[in-house]
């Protein structure tokens, strides 16, 4: 038992749970210290899972760091856990997200604020179990688990209508999870009937005995509840509801990681345990994240709220990413696990940056702004900077996934990788719009006119963002090298019949 | 021919990012107007040095063995998807980065005396600097995706200068306009890369460094795609980004309102270096291009129709800056002509006058607006001889060489060019190549008596710009008075893998020349009387009709936005938000769900109405249906 404190990744998941509920001792009005606590609990554990990127092998296809201890025998089910290299880069995501949520919080959580720490602890705990588990079982329980302090997030601390934004929330997740457990049950009971093993465990369950019929609806299960939480249109209408009421924090781990859980479960989960569903279903799959990234886009471009704006971009940043995910090709699937990081860290940065605005003038509305690039440079700096990296410019990290996805889906499917390349001028169509409404221009409104710039703790953590949004731009391999073997190997599980010929592009004909 | 490593080559590229990076982070305050002008400007010598070093160490090689190449790291690699951060110095890279970085130089040394007292003196050179460092990344990449980082990079610089005085909307919304007008561009020109790279990987060959494309390409011909030729559709595509880096038509429209930037960004950026990269990358991809002819057709066409009508638009122009827009336009399209006549190396021969006349013509302009505090309306010029004469002389020298006064640089290369047009397009393109030069000599002459010569027409009074100014427009005046004849040969033995039709000349030379220097000259005789006050008001009320077309540009603005922007808008509002994601998908199928879900409860609830009997009766009902169904 004392390997679930020396594993490092159990103990990535133990740390912060463990800090939360210690942090329920803490008397509820002792401000410095809740905050400090909870400050020192995220960093502690991103220098836990800085030790799990030092000691990868990213040679190795295989999981590492595995844990297995048995926990319901009869059933099979046991404590597993385990990562390749995608779950490493969504891991530590999380792990750099968390203390910069924390410092985002100080000032903007005035209310019951013990709750609120301790929500965000246990949040990050199940968010790297479900990027950890190698068992259904506890997959599904840190899957659900994350939604009950997402839910309070949002329902306690959030704006004027969250208690319709957090049942809607919770409700629509909660829907797409149901049909996932009956999907999960299913599988497991085939999987005895062919073999006479009870088992929970993923790897083992990769290739069960399924007929194709069997694995149509199964993958279709799986398939909605992940599309849910993509959200993948046209499932995406509760997104932009939650993101507009959740505080800056909420929208953060929210954007940054709830979001790539969806993708995630489809690497995973849904494609190497159902190939030939996903088969049928891949390229309707990439259609719908196509659509998602027009149809997204164009929204996007009419909303004034901008953190309704930011959350139709993400759908349609997360519609490339499934394009990539589909595709089935190298650099396609490595470029979509590139782009979640980069999602994450540009998405998580403008909300934290709209967070910045809300903090100092109570309102969300880009007409409410305009001019404040003359008051606070050094936001605006960082605010560009951002908003390039959103729009994937070359030389910042947004552009590497992007191309990657293009071009590799290119080679699946060549429609649809050319249709979604009109994400590159509506991104810019949209954001610039918004950059320039709230930037440039004279100062109209006086109340804009006092605003001060990032103050210490707002540099320190939006700097971190920075560095690697630059840093993916410039020089992406090291990221890309980890991801490599667990691309290869879900693209290996993804065939449903051996080795499929050539695939020559769709619009090409030899003559 | 593989190359010679040669790791000098990131110098030239790392002195302007550094430059960038100093100014950019510590400019403000600590390095202030006293050294921030002169820290940009010295990043640019110090690039330009090395350039220079690199030109004369390739210059020492035979012709053969002039390639030299540094690699960095490998950027992006994933499956066959490999991408290194290479640079090559070939003989086209190293003619593009000397008139990148001594055109730079020269106008960032002008900056200096232009910018003076402006609050955002080291933001300008912050961004001019970064700005240098992506078009060498442009001109320098060893490899299509490299060479769009740059591409997209001086796309940034662009709308970050153009907007520089961001308090005013109108500056802000023309970056804006310029950033995404470029972007539609670069949407096709990355489907064209996509393409490449897709027929290419299929065949097993995924490498993406120019050598290895040019010795790959010849696979490509017997592939077609959309039912045309494979070549054909990649190149279109890929000039399709051209026209809006390049200002071709139909995405020219940035490029006037671009002149909201300050001047020198206007010489530099929309006149001598960025705008050109189009042309420099057709160049650089002239194997592609020339497995496709019929998509060469279409440059020629399209640089020809550019060039005529951006220059008919030019002549009704006030601002003296817009003249100059469209006279770039116009130019443009001459290089576009000669580059689908298969003559590249006549492309990049007018490429490198045109920078120089050109941003001779922007910094006079400059200088003029600069003496005048801001006036840009020629109509309120005039006289101005008298009180800037070294401007005056200046830009003399520049409006005859546009003008292609026989001797001066643009006659070289605008002769060079219709020459190969009428060889290689036929006479109906090369006459509207001449027409349009006699237009180009009317329109700058224009320019230049309304604002040098006859009486004062406003108020106030103009002073001469500063040496900082004046010196470097010197520099330029020499080159684009003997630059032509300098480099007229020179440059086409040194290109000469490009110049397939290279430098020699047709048995008809002597009289297609006459042609188009009788219409230069026509062109600068009639706007001596055209331009007087009574002749303009006959001609504009005579033809009203037409002025009021040309003067409003063709309405081409106002259509792209009634037809395309408007209604998306439009459509994405009224239909996709309001009656889609709100009505449809959220109010019905998911809030509808949840009402369905809650009426379905009401109406079960009266079920649950606590009454005993009727308990009873449906237990006695239901025990009743399954022994029915069991027996």
């Amino acid at each position: 038992m004392t390997e679930l404190l020396t594993n490092p990744l159990s103990l990535s998941i133990i740390l912060p749970a463990a800090a939360g509920l210690a942090l329920l001792a803490v008397p509820r009005d002792n401000e410095p210290l809740l905050k400090g606590a909870a400050l020192a609990a995220t960093l502690a554990t991103l220098l836990v899972t800085l030790k799990l990127y030092a000691g990868f092998d990213p040679a190795l296809a295989a999981m590492q760091f595995r844990l297995d201890l048995a926990w319901i025998p009869a059933y099979g089910i046991s404590y597993a856990l385990g990562i390749d290299g995608i779950s490493l880069l969504l891991i530590a995501l999380t792990a750099l997200l968390m203390p910069v949520s924390v410092l985002a919080s100080f000032s903007y959580i005035k209310e019951a604020q013990r709750g609120y720490y301790v929500c965000l602890l246990l949040l990050e705990a199940a968010m790297i179990g479900v990027f950890a588990a190698l068992d259904l079982f506890v997959f599904y329980l840190f899957w659900e688990g994350m939604l009950i302090p997402m839910y309070f997030l949002i329902g306690v601390w959030g704006g004027p209508r969250r208690i319709y934004a957090a049942l809607k929330f919770f409700i629509y997740t909660m829907a797409g999870s149901v049909l996932m457990l009956a999907a999960i049950l299913w599988v497991v009971a085939a999987q005895h009937a062919a073999t006479g093993v009870w088992t929970f465990s993923i790897p083992a369950l990769y290739g069960a005995a399924l007929t194709p019929e069997a694995q149509f609806w199964l993958f279709a299960a799986f398939a909605l509840a992940f599309a849910v939480k993509v959200p993948l249109f046209p499932f995406h209408t509760w997104l932009p509801d939650a993101h507009v009421e959740a505080p800056t924090a909420g929208s953060v781990l929210l954007a940054g990681v709830l979001l790539k859980m969806g993708v995630y479960g489809y690497i995973r989960l849904a494609v190497p345990m159902f190939p030939r569903g996903a088969a049928e279903f891949a390229p309707w799959l990439a259609a719908l994240g196509v659509t998602g990234v027009i149809y997204g886009s164009l929204v996007a471009w009419t909303q004034r709220d901008m953190k309704k704006m930011v959350a139709y971009s993400s759908v349609a940043h997360l519609g490339v990413v499934m394009l990539g995910v589909m595709a089935f090709e190298p650099a396609a699937v490595a470029g979509a696990v590139l782009q979640m990081v980069n999602h994450g860290l540009s998405t998580g940065a403008l909300f934290l940056l709209v967070g910045v605005l809300y903090e100092r003038r109570h309102t969300r509305m880009i007409e409410d702004y305009g001019g404040l690039a003359k008051v606070m440079p050094g936001f605006a700096a960082v605010f560009m900077i951002v908003t390039l990296s959103s729009i994937g410019l070359p030389g910042l990290n947004g552009f590497v996934g992007e191309a990657l996805i293009l071009f590799g889906s290119f080679l699946a499917y060549p429609w649809l990788a050319s249709l979604a390349v009109s994400g590159v001028v509506l991104s810019a169509v949209y954001m610039l719009g918004m950059y320039q409404a709230v930037m440039f221009g004279p100062l109209r409104h006086t109340e804009n006119k006092i605003l001060k710039d990032l103050s210490p703790r707002e540099w320190l953590y939006l700097l971190p963002l920075l560095f690697f949004i630059v840093l993916i731009g410039v020089w992406p391999n090291p990221f890309l090298r980890r991801a490599q073997a667990a691309v290869d190997s879900y693209i290996q599980l993804a065939q449903p019949y051996p080795a499929p010929p050539d695939t020559l592009p769709a619009v090409v004909v030899r003559k | 021919m593989e190359g010679n490593y040669y790791p000098l080559l990131k110098w030239i590229l790392l002195a302007p990012l550094a430059g960038f990076a100093v100014n950019g982070l510590f400019g403000r305050k600590f390095l202030g107007e006293k050294f921030g002008g002169l820290v940009g400007s010295l990043a640019i010598l110090v690039s330009f040095i090395f350039a220079a070093l690199t030109f004369s160490d390739l210059l020492n090689l035979p012709p053969e063995y002039r390639l030299l190449r540094d690699t960095l790291y490998t950027w992006i690699s994933a499956g066959s998807f490999v991408v290194e951060a290479a640079f090559r110095f070939d003989p086209l890279s190293a003619v593009m980065a000397l008139i990148v970085t001594g055109v730079s130089f020269l106008i960032h040394v002008y900056s200096i005396g232009y910018m003076k007292g402006d609050a955002g003196y080291n933001r300008y050179f912050a961004y001019l600097n970064l700005f240098v460092f992506f078009m060498l990344i442009l001109v320098l990449a060893d490899n299509p995706l490299l060479m769009f980082v740059g591409w997209e990079g001086v796309g940034l610089c662009s709308y970050l200068l153009i907007g520089f005085w961001y308090e005013d909307p109108e500056k802000a919304s023309a970056g804006k306009k310029a950033f995404i007008t470029n972007r539609v561009g670069d949407a096709g020109f990355l489907i064209g890369l996509m393409l490449l790279f897709g027929l290419l990987a299929s065949q097993g060959f995924a490498a993406m460094d120019f050598a290895s494309l040019e010795k790959n390409a010849p696979l490509l011909t017997s592939a077609t795609a959309l039912g045309i030729g494979a070549p054909t559709l990649i190149c279109l595509l890929l000039f399709f980004g051209a026209t809006g880096k390049s200002a071709q038509f139909p995405l020219y429209v940035w490029l006037p309102d671009a002149m909201a930037g300050p001047t020198p960004v206007s010489a530099l950026i929309h006149a001598a270096t960025m705008v050109t990269a189009g042309v420099y990358m057709l160049a650089r991809l002239h194997f592609l291009y020339e497995l496709a002819p019929r998509a060469l057709e279409v440059v020629m066409l399209v640089g020809c129709f550019t060039a005529f009508f951006a220059a008919v638009i030019g002549l009704l122009q006030k601002d003296i800056k817009k003249v100059l827009a469209y006279s770039t336009v116009s130019q443009l399209g001459y290089m576009f002509m000669a580059a689908g006549a298969g003559a590249f190396s006549a492309s990049i021969f007018h490429l490198a006058t045109h920078a120089f006349f050109k941003a001779l013509l922007f910094l006079a302009a400059g200088s003029v607006i600069h003496g005048m505090s801001g006036e840009q309306d020629m109509f309120k010029m005039g006289g101005l001889k008298k009180e800037m004469p070294f401007t005056f002389l200046l830009m003399a020298a520049g409006w005859l060489a546009i003008a292609g006064v026989p001797g001066l640089s643009g006659f070289y290369s605008k002769d060079l060019i219709l020459e190969k047009v009428f060889e290689h397009g036929g006479p109906a393109v090369w006459a509207v190549g001449v027409l349009t030069a006699g237009l180009t000599a009317f329109y700058t002459t224009r320019l230049f008596i309304l604002t040098f010569l006859r009486a004062r027409r406003g108020q106030g009074h103009a002073h001469e710009s500063p040496l900082t100014m004046t010196l470097p427009m010197a520099a330029l005046a020499v080159l684009a008075v003997a630059g032509g004849f300098l480099l007229k040969d020179r440059l086409f033995i040194f290109l000469e893998p490009l110049a397939a039709h290279g430098g020699e000349h047709s048995p008809l030379a002597a009289r297609l020349m006459m042609a188009s220097v009788g219409a230069g000259l026509a062109g600068i005789l009639l706007a001596f009387p055209l331009t007087l006050p009574d002749a303009a008001a006959f001609l504009k009320n005579s033809l009203s009709r037409l002025h009021g077309i040309v003067f409003r540009k063709f309405y081409v603005d106002e259509i792209y936005g009634l037809l395309v922007i408007r209604p998306l808008k439009l459509f994405s509002d009224r239909v996709l938000f309001s009656l889609v994601d709100a009505g449809l998908i959220d109010g019905v199928l998911v809030n509808g769900s949840a009402r369905a879900c809650y009426a379905a409860g009401r109406a079960l609830k009266r079920a649950q109405s606590g009454r005993l009997d009727i308990y009873a009766l449906v237990f006695a009902l239901g025990v009743t249906a399954m022994l029915f169904w069991i027996i």
